[in-house]
């Protein structure tokens, strides 16, 4: 405290001895000076606070002033149009492409332009307003004379237009239409693979240019790595190859009108890299001109709603295969065990059933070729609950699919909160559980892939996944040998044709009802099927939604009769397409007699 | 005579309670306080409308619900502006207590309603931001502190302060809610600086506080986006601001008239954070000018009535007040016209809000009682010959 050089003490020893002498309290005076003191400091303090104040003051005035100046030249000021902002974050004007394996361009970007009006600068506004009208019939206009002659001063026309009407709007000659540069997302072969490819629109939006945003689908999934600037404009390759997703599209559609499905959907993926080579999901559309979103209604009912990914359903006897094969690899039996299939199963209120009878007792491949319910029943019976979840969960089945597109979380498996006994029995056979075609797809490539974990990609893998191995290999080639009885001697005849060798199951479900219960009279059928059977390098799923085929005298609902004659055909036109050699069935000797004698 | 001995009888003040009151309250400030609220109204009616239809409410739903709370608020205003220095000091203290325990409990029973930071508590017909009430009663009990720390013999008030401060501080900046964070960091840097700190101190405490905000900006993606949408020299029409700039371009010097403006269609904050836009779309800058004047005249006026108290509690707890208030008007108008980088900031009693409006009447009746004139012992110091 050098500022008060003469400072005297609280307790000056002088006054206090006097005090002691007199006999007075000599706290007395401490407290007087200290009194002294304090009103001291508070004089100093408040002369030094009424500065700060008035300083204080004077800011909040002087700062209240510039908001009041400010705000007196943003009303002044002109309009201006809406220029793109953000110095720092510009709009990435070059969205990468994305193209199919073998380099084919999937999405690109297409240059055209926008169109809008400055109704200020505009010279005959009514006459612009009707020869718009005349060049873009959708356009309102009662609208557009109201727009250009009240007192905006900017106006969107239109987002994206094409080099004629850009020059019918030339040809009005009115200063006030203008156009701004723009980008827009172009999918050359229309709805091949819309539902991978998804969509885009505009994002941020200036009259310079404007952002692509990816809507759907892989757009969505990769938009930051389409937009990156780092990425230099590469494109994004994908595990899909378009001829192959071209001819299966047409076959599926084919094949769905065919057998009357309202639905249908087929995946065709590499059962070692698990890239998918093909996914579609009927019906489609076009991306070009992507539908606006249901907004009432079963999602399903939509081109957009991807069914490969996004429609979980109860599978059916597809599921009997990875009882087998659990069974297999545990231990508890061989492809000639021999089962008690005497039923039906009661179970409570419950009845487990099978489709024909078929005897007293079966082996586990008569089970699997037969596709008897009591018999895997019978088998989950024996693995457990605890050891049959945790199977179903190492094959990916209680989760969504990591495939990337951004409709794949939506994808979540219907799983029972309380897994029964009941459960694990009629899970065995594919009932009372829902997945969706791609996670039967992942499910057999790991059969298929000889036991090893497959998660399925859309991106282009170079080498094999080497997942963790949920099976052993020995399990997993018996698995497929039993599949191969199935075409050869079991449910899936029509799959037993002339170049190519298929293995594959049936499956056929009734669809639930939204009340609960189930129609008698509507399925999803499903063949998933691998091939060449002798060693697996494909997996293909097909999945027909309300199938019914009428040739015969009673109509057919069973995956036998509906999908697997499609998914054969689907083999036999894209088996060529893949580079798959045929295998040239031995040509029967008709016409030389062997004899003997 | 007993009674005069011994004191049983109480000594009559001398003057009644109301009458005292209105002789002794700044009576333009509280005016100022009324016809804001009253300009409140009056734009709700033109902002609120549009969105009540959106949330499928009649018409006037948030109007009414503005007015309700606002009387409620007025009422507060009253009642807290009667009392004396000391029980607005005893209150705050207690009122401090419940409101920095409510903060504390947000990240448990609070909830975000979507919007990304838990601030609020549903009470199932109103929500509550309990930040608005704790800002009033942090001043009020940091002018405690800070004034007894004056004393000789007094206790570490500016460290205890100091804690306080930074606790409430990280609460608010954890919810996040920066705006919130930075006015008590304000209000709290202008009573320190008025309680006689040195300057070099408040110097290298405005160097922490930029080096916060980098960090801030470093981590925090929702403080990061705002500040590069400020720092852009242009303006994207399709945000917040770039609608209330181009209203306040449409109002011009008169406005558009009543019930004319648009903004309030495509702002989804016209009735809160952006209602000088509509005020400035429909009014014209003739009514900003006018609320701006008013916001200024009644810090102005507060902080010139506190220059001649005396007593350092009283005064340190006006100020703290009167510039938190004045602050968070500021950063309103500032961040409408992009002088200031986008913040969630309700411009007091005009704004539409439950607990801002009740927290801000607590706030200024608050004020009110501290800047009633009261004997300053000026008499005293003529007899005793101090120049002030």
């Amino acid at each position: 405290m050098t500022d008060t050089p003469l400072r005297i003490p609280l307790r000056p020893l002088a006054r206090i001895l006097e005090a002691r002498e007199k006999g007075e309290n000599p706290d007395a005076i401490e407290r007087e000076n200290l009194r002294l003191r304090h009103e001291e400091m508070r004089d100093r303090a408040r002369v030094r606070a009424e500065g700060r104040i008035l300083v204080l003051g004077a800011v909040f005035a002087l700062a209240f002033m510039t908001i009041g100046v400010k705000m007196w030249m943003v009303a002044e000021s002109e309009p201006a149009e809406p220029r793109t902002s953000y110095a720092g974050m510009g709009i990435v004007a070059q969205r990468g492409d994305i193209v199919d394996r073998q380099g084919r361009v999937l999405a690109t970007n297409l240059d055209t332009f926008s169109l809008y009006a400055h109704p200020h600068q505009m010279v005959e506004p009514r006459r612009a307003a009707e020869e718009l009208a005349a060049i873009f019939p959708d356009l309102d206009r009662e609208r557009l004379i109201k727009d250009f002659t009240g007192s905006r001063r900017f106006v969107w026309i239109r987002r994206k237009i094409s080099p004629e009407q850009r020059q019918a709007v030339h040809d009005i000659g009115e200063p006030g239409l203008l156009f701004g540069p723009r980008e827009m997302r172009l999918y050359p072969n229309g709805a091949i693979a819309a539902h991978i490819l998804g969509g885009a629109g505009y994002g941020e939006e200036g009259v310079a240019a404007a952002e692509i945003k990816g809507t759907a689908g892989i757009e969505r999934a990769f938009n930051d790595y389409l937009t990156d600037p780092a990425n230099g404009g590469r494109p994004l390759q994908l595990s899909l190859d378009l001829t192959v997703q071209a001819a299966a599209e047409e076959v599926l559609y084919g094949g769905m009108r065919l057998m009357n499905a309202k639905g249908a959907t087929s995946i065709l993926m590499d059962a070692h890299t698990g890239e998918i080579i093909s996914l579609v999901s009927l019906p489609d559309f076009d991306p070009n001109d992507r539908p606006n979103p249901p907004t009432e209604g079963h999602p399903d009912d939509s081109p957009l709603f991807n069914r490969a990914v996004q429609g979980v359903y109860e599978l059916g006897s597809t599921f009997k295969i990875f009882t087998a094969a659990q069974a297999l690899d545990m231990g508890i039996a061989n492809p000639k065990t021999m089962v008690d299939i005497r039923g039906p199963i009661r179970w409570g209120r419950h009845t487990i059933k099978d489709f024909h009878w078929y005897g007293k007792e079966l082996s586990v491949e008569e089970i699997i070729i037969k596709s008897s319910n009591i018999g895997t029943a019978r088998l989950a019976e024996q693995i457990g609950i605890e050891r049959q979840k945790q199977f179903l969960a190492d094959l990916g089945l209680f989760e969504p699919t990591p495939v990337e597109l951004s409709e794949a979380p939506s994808g979540a498996p219907l799983i029972q909160k309380n897994w029964s006994e009941l459960t694990t029995m009629t899970v065995s056979f594919g009932h009372g559980m829902s997945i969706s075609p791609l996670h039967l797809a992942s499910a057999y490539a790991t059969i298929a892939n000889d036991g090893r974990r497959v998660r399925p990609t859309l991106l282009r893998q170079d080498t094999p996944q080497v997942g963790p191995q949920v099976m052993s290999a020995a399990a997993a080639r018996q698995a497929q040998t039993m599949l191969r009885q199935v075409v050869t001697e079991g449910t899936a005849s029509f799959a037993d044709i002339d170049f190519y060798s298929i293995s594959g199951k049936t499956g056929t479900a009734d669809k639930p009802k939204p009340t609960g219960g189930y129609y008698k009279d509507k399925t999803i059928s499903t063949f998933a099927s691998m091939f060449p059977a002798h060693d697996p390098q494909y997996v293909l799923i097909v999945t027909l939604d309300e199938a019914v085929e009428t040739s015969g005298k009673d109509p057919r609902r069973t995956a036998g009769w509906t999908a697997t004659p499609v998914a054969a055909e689907l083999i036999t036109r894209i088996g060529p397409l893949l580079g798959l050699r045929p295998e040239i069935a031995p040509v029967p000797l008709a016409d030389i007699t062997l004899t003997s004698n | 005579m007993t009674e005069m001995v011994y004191g049983a009888l109480p000594v009559p003040d001398g003057e009644p309670i109301l009458p005292k009151w209105w002789r002794t309250i700044d009576r333009w400030s509280l005016f100022t306080i009324i016809i804001l609220f009253a300009i409140g109204l009056l734009l709700g009616l033109a902002a609120s409308p549009p969105l009540a239809e959106r949330n499928g409410y009649p018409p006037f739903h948030y109007v009414t619900r503005q007015a309700f709370f606002g009387t409620l608020a007025m009422i507060a205003m009253i009642v807290t502006s009667i009392m004396t220095p000391q029980s607005v000091r005893r209150l705050s203290v207690l009122g401090f207590m419940v409101a920095f325990a409510a903060i504390a409990l947000l990240p448990v029973f609070g909830t975000d309603f979507g919007k990304g930071a838990t601030r609020w508590y549903s009470l199932g017909f109103a929500s509550l931001q309990p930040s608005e009430f704790l800002k009033p009663v942090f001043m009020v009990v940091t002018a405690w502190l800070l004034a007894a720390a004056q004393d000789l013999n007094g206790p570490p008030g500016r460290l205890w302060s100091f804690m306080l401060m930074t606790i409430i501080v990280g609460f608010l900046a954890a919810q996040p809610d920066f705006g919130q964070a930075s006015l008590v960091l304000f209000g709290w840097g202008v009573m320190y600086f008025v309680a006689g700190a040195s300057l070099k101190l408040l110097l290298a405490m405005a160097g922490g506080v930029v080096i916060f905000g980098v960090m801030a900006y470093n981590s925090s993606e929702h403080f990061a986006r705002r500040i590069d949408g400020f720092l852009t020299s242009e303006i994207d029409p399709t945000t917040q601001i770039g609608y209330a700039t181009n209203a306040i371009r449409e109002g011009g010097l008169f406005g558009v008239g009543v019930g004319q403006g648009e903004v309030k269609m495509s702002l989804p904050d016209a009735h809160t954070d952006f209602i000088i836009a509509v005020a400035a779309e429909e009014y014209g800058l003739v009514l900003v000018a006018v609320i701006i004047l008013l916001y200024l005249s009644l810090v102005l006026r507060s902080l010139l009535r506190l220059t001649r108290e005396r007593d350092p509690f009283v005064r340190l707890a006006g100020v703290g007040l009167a510039a938190t208030f004045g602050v968070q008007a500021m950063i309103n108008l500032g961040v409408a016209v992009r002088l200031l980088p986008s913040k969630g900031m309700t411009l007091p009693f005009i704004s539409y809000g439950g607990s801002s409006v009740i927290a801000s009447g607590i706030a200024v009746g608050m004020l009110l009682a501290l800047t009633r004139s009261r004997p300053q012992g000026e008499i005293t110091d003529l007899l005793s010959g101090r120049s002030r």
